[in-house]
């Protein structure tokens, strides 16, 4: 599964990376490089194993349905670049 | 009085309660050493001495009442992955440069709690990504160690490189670190120093910067396994905030070193031994197993069949998570936002490229292509699978053995710049420590000796899930016949 | 089925619809799914917002346990399949008004699973929605474009609510189907008490998958599963009224005929429904590139959910829509139509079953469903909130039956009562609306009135019919009193017909 610098374009833009045009062929190299690598994994016999998502064997915990947080604008916005009236300013978004 | 920054945490946690010395005597002795040795060592990004000096005398007045918890008044260097309330956070990213967390995280709060001052925030690889810390938006740290041959500037490792460094150039009694695939046992390896991962689930993850969340783990780097015993169990707790946490008790470790090691079980996996791992690291291995004999342990032959497919997995499994996980670096809401963009998809994408180094933005794009449509299956469940195949083989060994002994790193400490040219060749570094990260076992890392350089080298003891007590039996049997004492001669 | 089966006439011949649904619900949940943050309508911006739902480094989901028991809940009353396991996954993709970067979702093991849905038409046949799944979901955050011209403002407080994305299988063939399918559900909804069914909160959506195809292509995919015989289909995003979906359909539908019939081929594209416009248009924005790279959230762990809390919620459950109207149908003798009526909402349906109590039922359920209701709603408000007690409409219904007062005059009475001057009783007793019966004084009122009008009693001899008028005049006179049947008795006998 050679990746190459359409699919690199590609996933990069999934990704949200500006990725100049001449990185791509680097990047894909090196991507093949890894994915090579990754390739191995092939040999491994996982016939009929379950994926393994997490190492904690307990159920989910759940919480009572409190309100325990919240009214806290200035924290929430303490870090934002841009910000007014209580709200985050972003570019406009066109939908 | 003789040099306080060169006591263990033990011995200075003592002291301050004997009121030998104050807390604010040992944190301006750190302070002072951090001034000196920063410029070229690099550990700290940000240094909060005014912050210190309040914890400390705010501890001192404790001590006096005779009051303080188990850290009453010792000096912390923390991991600057760790979010801390009102101070900087930058997981060592220009994505988060003057990001100043409203909050705390658990395990620093258990810290303070416990009576500790903060000396700073320490360097890192960028989001933790990384074994030499040279993917540090703060620049390279540098390894206290020189080898015998060379004066090169040598890396601590990472990704908790920082830790590492400072607490083996005597910049903090002893420092908080994390692991992913290796990031606390490796540079602990690299620098003398003693690094454990606790049971996945034991350190609650609030509040600490997300690489991997299934396999990012909280732990301490400090000069002994004793040091490393007392503050793993102040980091440790029960997080109702933290869906992972485990709810179980947080056990007094300190109580399993000095109980002897007769008729423990001890495996060695045929697996761990890998092409061109240096003889001297192959020897240590061999010596290892000789001390626990010698100590009454019963070496037992052990095979773990799928560790080779270890790395190949983690490195699907991680970047696959972390491409999720750091999505909210967006430059919308904290963190950089590009100061021109023609669109909302042009600034996303110029202040993550701006954002993040070129480590970082590998991993992410990997991460992403493993997710993506048509490959998920092929690539990213797989991985899932091999990684309960290799949970397995331990599971398997379990009933045969009470722990697992093996080299912590291929190899000793490199040259900054050396290993630059070949991801993969860096991500081999990780060899040893990542099974313990699939597997959410625990696992040490103790210095038991040099290399023909005079560099440090470490042995690694594996436990089962929640069994840090044998790990730390194990490992304070290995520290004691390995009889470490070696120091980094003072270069800076 | 087939000769009813709702077709568009295009130039080329006759086409069907296949609709399946996406409905948003959201939960009736003092916090967020997985935050302690409020959930509201009202408070000023990031007002309920915690760090987590802004999605700052390092903070966690923690699952709130009413959100599952609701959605259990809403999963036990759409007759599904209640997963014991299940998972959460995240669905990742950039927006401003998603602060992680993803959202998390349920989609390779839902909570709930195969269910059916009993939707009654507007003839009064019945006709099943299959659902395929409900999962659990947080809902985005809101962005707020007119606040700037060259920036957009975005807000937070909506951000990691609790949603029930309910999706149907594409059962639905008409767009007055659409409308009842979503109607029922908000019914249930509503009697579940597990989303308040708020559409213009928008509390309540539903994204439209709509598709085109020649008649028995349907039947074609029902026999066989292949989606292929079907058309290519566009999915209308959150249509948040009951005459937006029918609007959005019928437009959607009618483009896809032209594109088709022009020998084009329909994209299959997320479209937005513009009201003002009445037209659908491509959300191509949000369009591109999509592929959201789901994956099981590492934050979070399997849900596994106890046999026993689940047989908890299935016994708490209220009788429901269906069942109710079953029930007011056998036990009150209504009709299907006066039962659907009343119970297409619960409070309407206790109302009237609180009324109804031994009195003739559909007199009641009548007053329920006219008078009562025309009020309620010129007031703007519902039963739900209605401050007349039921037992003044039984004794209302009880002055007609035990011919106290007419009908005609229950009207004035019921005005009355409405204004707050008591009971109908004491109506009557104040303003002195009794029937009279007293069939001395309904004679002299015959009596003068034909004695003043000799013409027109003559002329009913020939036409019976205009009997009426003469009604009228008398109970003009006695001021609409007088019994109608006594008046008719004695005007019958004294004009001799
Ligand atoms: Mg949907
Ligand atoms: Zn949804």
């Amino acid at each position: 599964m050679a990746v190459d610098v359409a699919t690199v374009r590609r996933v990069a833009h999934l990704a949200r990376i500006k990725t100049p045009e001449e990185r791509l062929e680097p990047l894909a190299q090196e991507l093949n490089g890894i994915l090579a690598w990754i390739e191995q994994l092939n040999e491994v016999d996982v016939e009929g194993v379950e994926p393994m998502t997490s190492n904690v064997h307990q159920p989910l915990r759940l919480r009572d349905d409190v309100v325990t947080d919240g009214n806290k604008v200035a924290d929430v916005l303490s870090n934002a670049p841009k910000s007014a009236d209580g709200f985050f300013v972003v570019p406009k978004v066109v939908e | 009085m003789s040099d306080l920054t060169k006591l263990t945490l033990k011995a200075a946690v003592d002291g301050l309660k004997a009121r030998d010395f104050s807390s604010e005597e040992i944190t301006r002795a750190f302070l002072a050493n951090i001034e000196t040795a920063n410029p070229r060592l690099n550990a700290y990004v940000l240094p909060t001495a005014d912050k210190a000096l309040d914890m400390a005398r705010a501890a001192d007045a404790r001590l006096a009442k005779g009051e303080g918890g188990p850290l009453e008044g010792a000096p912390l260097g923390v991991k600057d992955l760790f979010c801390t309330d009102g101070v900087q956070t930058t997981a060592g990213s220009n994505m988060l440069k003057g990001f100043v967390p409203p909050y705390e995280s658990t395990v620093t709060a258990n810290l303070w709690r416990d009576g500790a001052v903060m000396l700073g925030k320490l360097n890192m690889d960028e989001f933790a990504m990384g074994s030499s810390n040279e993917t540090s938006a703060f620049g390279p740290v540098v390894n206290p160690w020189k080898s015998g041959v060379s004066n090169a500037d040598l890396t601590p490792g990472g990704s908790s490189g920082g830790s590492a460094s400072a607490v083996a150039g005597d910049l903090c009694l002893a420092a908080t670190a994390s692991d992913t695939g290796g990031s606390i046992r490796q540079p602990a390896a690299f620098t003398g120093t003693v690094g454990v991962k606790p049971t996945y689930g034991r350190a609650s993850r609030f509040g600490m910067v997300a690489f991997a969340s299934s396999l990012d783990q909280a732990g301490p780097i400090t000069k002994t396994v004793e040091d490393a015993a007392i503050l793993l169990r102040s980091m440790c707790s029960f997080d109702p905030k933290d869906s992972t946490s485990l709810d179980v008790e947080t056990p007094d470790w300190s109580q399993s070193l000095g109980k002897s090691v007769k008729g423990l079980r001890i495996g060695i996996p045929n697996e761990y031994v890998v092409d061109g791992m240096p003889a001297e690291q192959m020897e240590l291995w061999e010596k290892g197993q000789a001390w626990l004999r010698e100590a009454g342990a019963e070496i037992v032959e052990i095979s773990l069949p799928h560790t080779k497919y270890a790395l190949p997995a983690y490195y699907i499994i991680a970047p696959a998570e972390a491409s999720s996980n750091l999505a909210r670096y967006d430059g919308m809401r904290f963190g950089h936002r590009a100061a021109e963009a023609k669109s909302l998809t042009d600034l996303y994408e110029t202040s993550r490229a701006e954002g993040f180094g070129k480590e970082v933005q590998r991993r992410l794009t990997i991460g992403a292509y493993v997710l993506s449509a048509g490959f998920y299956d092929a690539y990213y469940v797989r991985a899932l699978k091999v990684r309960r195949r290799i949970a397995e083989d331990f599971d398997k060994v379990w009933d045969r053995v009470d722990a697992i002994l093996t080299p912590s790193t291929p190899s000793a400490a490199f040259a900054i710049g050396d290993r630059q040219i070949d991801p993969v060749t860096m991500y081999l570094n990780d060899v040893f420590t990542v099974t313990a990260n699939l597997a959410g076992l625990p696992g040490i890392s103790v210095p038991a000796g040099l290399d023909k350089a005079g560099l440090p080298l470490g042995l690694q003891v594996i436990g089962k899930a929640l069994d840090e007590a044998t790990v730390f039996q194990v490992a304070g049997a290995l520290e004691d016949a390995a009889g470490f004492v070696a120091r980094p001669e003072k270069w800076w | 089925m087939t000769d009813k089966t709702f077709t568009i006439q295009g130039r080329t011949g006759p086409w069907e619809l296949v609709m399946g649904l996406e409905i948003h619900a959201q939960v009736a949940s003092r916090a967020k799914l997985f935050s302690g943050a409020a959930v509201g309508f009202g408070a000023g911006p990031n007002e309920q917002v915690s760090l987590v739902d802004a999605g700052f480094p390092g903070m966690l989901p923690v699952l709130n346990k009413f959100c599952v028991e609701q959605a259990v809940r809403t999963g036990l009353g759409l007759n599904a399949q209640i997963n014991r396991r299940s998972q959460f996954d995240r669905k990742n993709y950039f927006y401003p008004d998603l602060p992680t970067g993803y959202q998390i979702s349920q989609l390779f093991y839902p909570i709930v699973g195969e269910g059916v849905v009993e939707v009654e038409a507007e003839d009064g046949s019945f006709f099943n929605v299959g659902i395929e799944r409900l999962h659990l979901e947080q809902d985005a955050g809101k962005l707020i474009h007119d606040l700037s011209p060259t920036e957009s403002y975005v807000d937070l407080n909506r951000a990691g609510t609790a949603l029930m994305e309910i999706v149907s299988r594409p059962d639905i063939r008409s767009p007055d189907e659409a409308v009842a399918y979503v109607k029922k559900i908000r019914t249930i909804l509503i009697y579940l008490g597990t989303c308040d069914g708020d559409m213009e909160k928008g509390n309540l959506r539903a994204d439209v998958n709509v598709s085109v195809c020649r008649p028995g292509q349907y039947e074609k995919f029902k026999d066989t599963g292949d989606f292929s015989h079907l058309g290519t289909r566009c999915e209308i995003k959150n249509v948040n009224s009951f005459r937006f979906i029918n609007q959005a359909i019928n437009y959607e539908a009618r483009r896809q005929i032209e594109i088709l019939e022009d020998g084009g081929t329909v994209d299959q594209e997320t479209r937005l429904y513009d009201p003002t416009a009445g037209e659908t248009r491509s959300m191509r924005s949000k369009e591109e590139a999509m592929d959201y790279r789901y994956f099981p959230d590492p934050d979070l762990l399997p849900l596994e959910l106890e046999q026993a809390w689940i047989d908890e919620i299935r016994a708490s459950l209220p009788e429901l829509p269906d069942e109710k109207r079953r029930r007011f149908m056998s036990q009150y003798g209504l009709s299907q139509y006066d039962a659907g009526v009343l119970i297409s909402e619960q409070a309407k349906a206790d109302w009237f079953e609180a009324a109804a109590k031994g009195r003739d039922a559909k007199l009641v359920s009548n007053w329920v469903t006219n008078e009562l209701s025309a009020r309620l709603a010129a007031d703007g408000s519902d039963f739900a909130d209605c401050k007349l007690p039921p037992a003044y409409v039984a004794e209302l219904v009880e002055l007609i039956e035990t011919n106290v007062i007419s009908s005609k005059i229950a009207k004035e009475v019921f005005d009355h009562v409405w204004n707050g001057e008591g009971s109908p009783a004491q109506v009557v007793e104040k303003h002195g609306l009794k029937q009279v019966t007293d069939t001395g004084a309904i004679e002299k009122a015959v009596d003068d009135i034909i004695a003043a009008n000799p013409d027109k009693a003559a002329a009913v001899a020939e036409k019976p019919q205009a009997v009426g008028w003469f009604v009228g005049q008398v109970m003009k006179a006695t001021g609409g009193k007088a019994n109608p049947a006594v008046v008719n008795e004695i005007l019958k006998a004294k004009l001799g017909l």
